[in-house]
């Protein structure tokens, strides 16, 4: 177990590291001049050298990406080109917003696809199933976006219930702020349910025809406890793993809907960073994506090891 | 006393029929045995005890337990019946634990659930039921996971869930179908003991008539979902009545002529001194797990091998590294001088002259391909050494073996799910004859088929080895199997041919310990002849 934990860890101090090297070459080291890229093409030649400088663009390819990486290691992510700000402080400002929205979706989302899943799978071919299932249909087929301007208008504009974008800084109180989170978060969370509770529905159906399933019923238990006892867990295996991917996904992927609701999300600080050509933002806010994804999924390896003996190895 | 009794239980699923009037009891302390071959109705009669039939059923009749009708009650009445008056073993131990749960928590449950005890009582209890079916917790704790225990242990589990909460009948479906032949005696002597000792009723559904002769009071013989023969057991085996009966008997001690080899033998497969051995991933080290020590044979061209021994005991790692689908760490294996696998990759030359056959006709094929691709399969073998055949010509060469094998050429337009298991292992026959190999290996082949079927597919290799001067390698744990089949026979343990000789020499006269316990342990027939 000891040994597994291990593996992991390296592999991903390795995934780490060639994540690194590769995101550098591809903004530093990839044809063409950074600085004069990010200057455009009417910049003046001695404006270019000064950024050039400031860059360090003059020094050797090797010791610029060791004093990258040294630097981010101690929370020194650069500079701002257009914000003239820090970019730690930039980052760390946009994570108090996407990161609570990412968590909120998700257990928006686990809360409502587990059950969900569930139910359907415990009432295969009934009228309950269909109903989930042309449910999640719709939900997997609706873009996101267009459900959070049917949430917009519905509770923000005709209701009134929340307000229709914008985020106060948790500054404002904590219920303020999940207030103005909870829109989006709704809007990033139904379509992931949806395949979150297809994927639940056909794990737990895979379970149910399970031999072990039989022997509960054989020793008494009934249908749903013994689909709660033995079914349930059994069933999380493969719901982990898209947890996993949905939750790397509801951390980058809301650029559109941070756009929508107008919230100063890690997704909308990218999306400027690229469209102001602001290279020293884009290269530190992708590699920490990475990070996320990477150390997410470390995360889920360790849920499958406390969900499954059999990972645990021989004791 | 009756414990059990059907009565008129007539059963209707999809719109067959699956049981017709079938009647019979499991008395207390005695043990019933229902036998019969695949689909004849004998699980579906265990579901209907403990009403845990398919959805859409219908059934008619009655099955009583002691004076409780069973089929009139309702669902939460029957989960006080389940487990707590009825208890039920599976064939599949492997499978019919949960993987996530402790089994000290999986037997607890039970008592739990019907004796209302605290877990902490309900754990006491259950070690000492794990202790009583052979798994003492100092061997054994409670915490262990069923992962981590083999065959026999887990189904000792099964068994332990079954009886924990005391009950008057216990019904084991196919309990040692599973297990090897040394696992199989002492669960079924367990069972006994039960039976003996807190007289249960105990009813057995099997298929092997070996397993029943020694194991059972009562016999009720099972066709197409009725019951075409009851006898008390010792008269059953002297006197049986039905033809069916009759020819689930001869199908058992079914006699293959096997026509000796004529020419002076050569050897063809030379296995000498093979080493193999595992290792558990390890992050700075490989723990090292020796599968093969020291492996030696020869097979002769014409030489029908058979190969017995326990599941783990390296059968399969050998055909494997036979097959060139596995290197081996030291040692040579070569056919007609050739290496079968030579500088670091398997030799192509030989990997086309050493076919296979497997033990699951079901898993074992592509379902998406139709027999025609899953027959020509090997003809990529042949890729680049000769011209091969095409279209009119491939059809008609696929149509010849599927005519050698019993089957019609225009089988070949179907897919393999509108086969049932004998007929697959008979496209599997066809596959591995395609290309003539000069060595065919079965693995297993006949061990998922009912015996009547069994028969059938021994005398087909038989005639087909005869027909092309075929050697073969037949791995298998059962010792019947290997008496009818090969000439000679090697007997494998913890990776070493510890006794091997001319087939029946070994059976009748075996020197080494283990070949001596193996067939003290298989099951045997009573010495009888039906008229």
């Amino acid at each position: 177990m000891i040994q597994f934990v291990m593996r992991r860890f390296l592999s991903l101090i390795a995934a780490l590291a060639v994540s690194s090297v590769v995101i550098f070459l591809v903004i530093e080291v990839a044809p063409g001049d950074p600085a004069s890229f990010m200057l455009g093409i009417n910049a003046q030649p001695d404006t270019v050298a000064a950024l050039r400088a400031e860059l360090g663009l003059d020094q050797p390819k090797l010791q610029r990406y060791v004093s990258w990486v040294l630097g981010m290691l101690q929370g020194d992510f650069g500079i701002s080109y257009t914000y003239r700000a820090p970019v730690g402080q930039m980052i760390a400002d946009r994570l108090w917003v996407s990161l609570p929205l990412a968590i909120y979706a998700l257990a928006l989302s686990t809360l409502i696809a587990i059950p969900v899943g569930a139910y359907a799978a415990a009432r295969r071919g009934r009228a309950g199933d269909m109903m989930v299932m042309g449910a999640t249909q719709l939900g997997v087929a609706v873009p996101n976006f267009w459900f959070a301007m049917l949430l917009v208008l519905m509770f923000a504009i005709k209701l009134q219930w929340f307000s229709a974008g914008g985020f106060p800084g948790w500054e404002a109180g904590l219920g303020q702020g999940i207030m103005a989170l909870s829109l989006p978060a709704i809007a990033l969370a139904l379509p992931q349910a949806a395949i979150l509770a297809r994927i639940m529905r056909s794990a737990l159906l895979d379970v149910l025809g399970e031999d072990y399933m039989r022997t509960a019923r054989a020793k008494g238990l009934s249908r749903p406890r013994a689909i709660w006892r033995h079914g349930m867990r059994n069933a999380m295996i493969p719901v982990l793993t898209i947890l996993g991917l949905q939750f790397s996904f509801l951390l980058a992927g809301a650029i559109i809907i941070e756009q929508v609701f107008y919230l100063p999300g890690l997704g909308r600080l990218v999306f400027q960073a690229i469209t102001q050509r602001d290279l020293i933002v884009v290269e530190s806010v992708v590699m920490l994506l990475v990070f996320t994804v990477i150390m997410v999924n470390f995360l889920v390896d360790l849920a499958y090891l406390w969900v499954d003996p059999r990972l645990r190895g021989d004791g | 006393m009756s414990a059990l009794c059907f009565s008129a239980l007539t059963l209707r699923l999809a719109g067959r029929d699956i049981l017709h009037d079938v009647s019979f009891e499991v008395p207390a302390g005695q043990i019933t045995a229902l036998i019969g071959e695949s689909g004849s109705g004998k699980s579906m009669t265990a579901l209907a005890a403990m009403q845990l039939l398919p959805a859409g059923a219908q059934m008619r009749g009655r099955i009583t337990l002691g004076d409780q009708d069973l089929t009139g009650l309702d669902e939460s009445a029957l989960c006080q019946i389940r487990g707590r008056k009825i208890g039920m073993i599976f064939q599949e131990p492997m499978s019919a634990l949960n993987p996530l749960q402790p089994i000290g928590a999986q037997v607890a449950e039970t008592l739990i659930l019907h004796q209302g005890l605290d877990p902490r009582a309900a754990m006491t209890q259950a070690q000492a039921v794990l202790a009583r079916v052979g798994l003492p917790a100092d061997q054994f704790p409670p915490d262990r996971y069923p992962h981590q225990l083999s065959g026999g242990q887990r189904q000792r589990v099964v068994i332990a869930i079954a009886i924990a909460a005391k009950p008057d009948v216990v019904i084991a479906d196919e309990p040692t179908t599973a297990l090897d032949v040394t696992t199989q005696a002492q669960i079924l002597a367990l069972l006994r003991q039960l039976v003996d000792e807190d007289g249960i009723g105990l009813l057995m559904i099997t298929h092997d008539l070996a397993v029943v002769a020694q194991m059972a009071d009562m016999i009720h013989v099972m066709r197409r979902g009725e019951i075409v023969e009851s006898a008390p057991a010792d008269r059953f085996f002297r006197a049986m009545q039905h033809p069916y009966s009759k020819a689930l008997l001869a199908a058992s001690t079914h006699q293959v002529d096997l026509i000796a080899p004529t020419a002076a033998p050569a050897p063809l497969l030379c296995v000498h001194d093979v080493r193999r051995s595992y290792g558990a991933p390890g992050l700075w080290r490989r723990a090292v797990k020796p599968a093969l020590r020291g492996v030696s044979f020869d097979i002769a061209a014409g030489g029908r091998m058979g190969l017995v021994g326990e599941s783990g005991c390296g059968k399969s790692t050998l055909a494997r590294a036979i097959l060139g689908l596995d290197p081996i760490d030291a040692g040579s294996i070569t056919l007609n001088g050739a290496p079968v696998w030579r500088g670091g990759a398997p030799n192509p030359d030989i990997r086309r002259q050493i076919q296979v056959v497997f033990q699951d006709p079901f898993g074992s094929f592509n379902p998406r391909h139709k027999v025609q691709r899953l027959i020509a399969e090997p003809l990529h073998a042949l890729r680049g050494a000769a011209s091969l055949p095409q279209g009119a010509a491939l059809r008609a060469m696929i149509g010849d073996a599927l005519i050698e094998v019993g089957l019609r050429p225009d089988d070949m337009d179907r897919y393999i799910h509108e086969f049932s298991g004998g007929q697959r292992q008979r496209i599997a026959i066809a596959r591995a004859l395609l290309i003539r190999p000069q060595l065919i290996i079965f693995d297993e082949a006949v061990s998922a088929l009912d015996v009547s079927v069994r028969a059938q597919i021994l005398d087909l290799i038989a005639d087909i080895s005869a027909r092309h001067g075929l050697a073969y390698l037949f791995i298998t744990h059962d010792l019947t199997v290997v008496r009818e089949i090969t000439d000679d026979v090697l007997v494998m343990r913890a990776g070493q041919i510890v006794e091997s000789g001319p087939t029946a020499q070994v059976l009748d006269a075996p020197q080494h310990a283990y070949t001596k316990t193996l067939l003290a342990a298989a099951p045997r027939l009573p010495q009888t002849h039906p008229e």
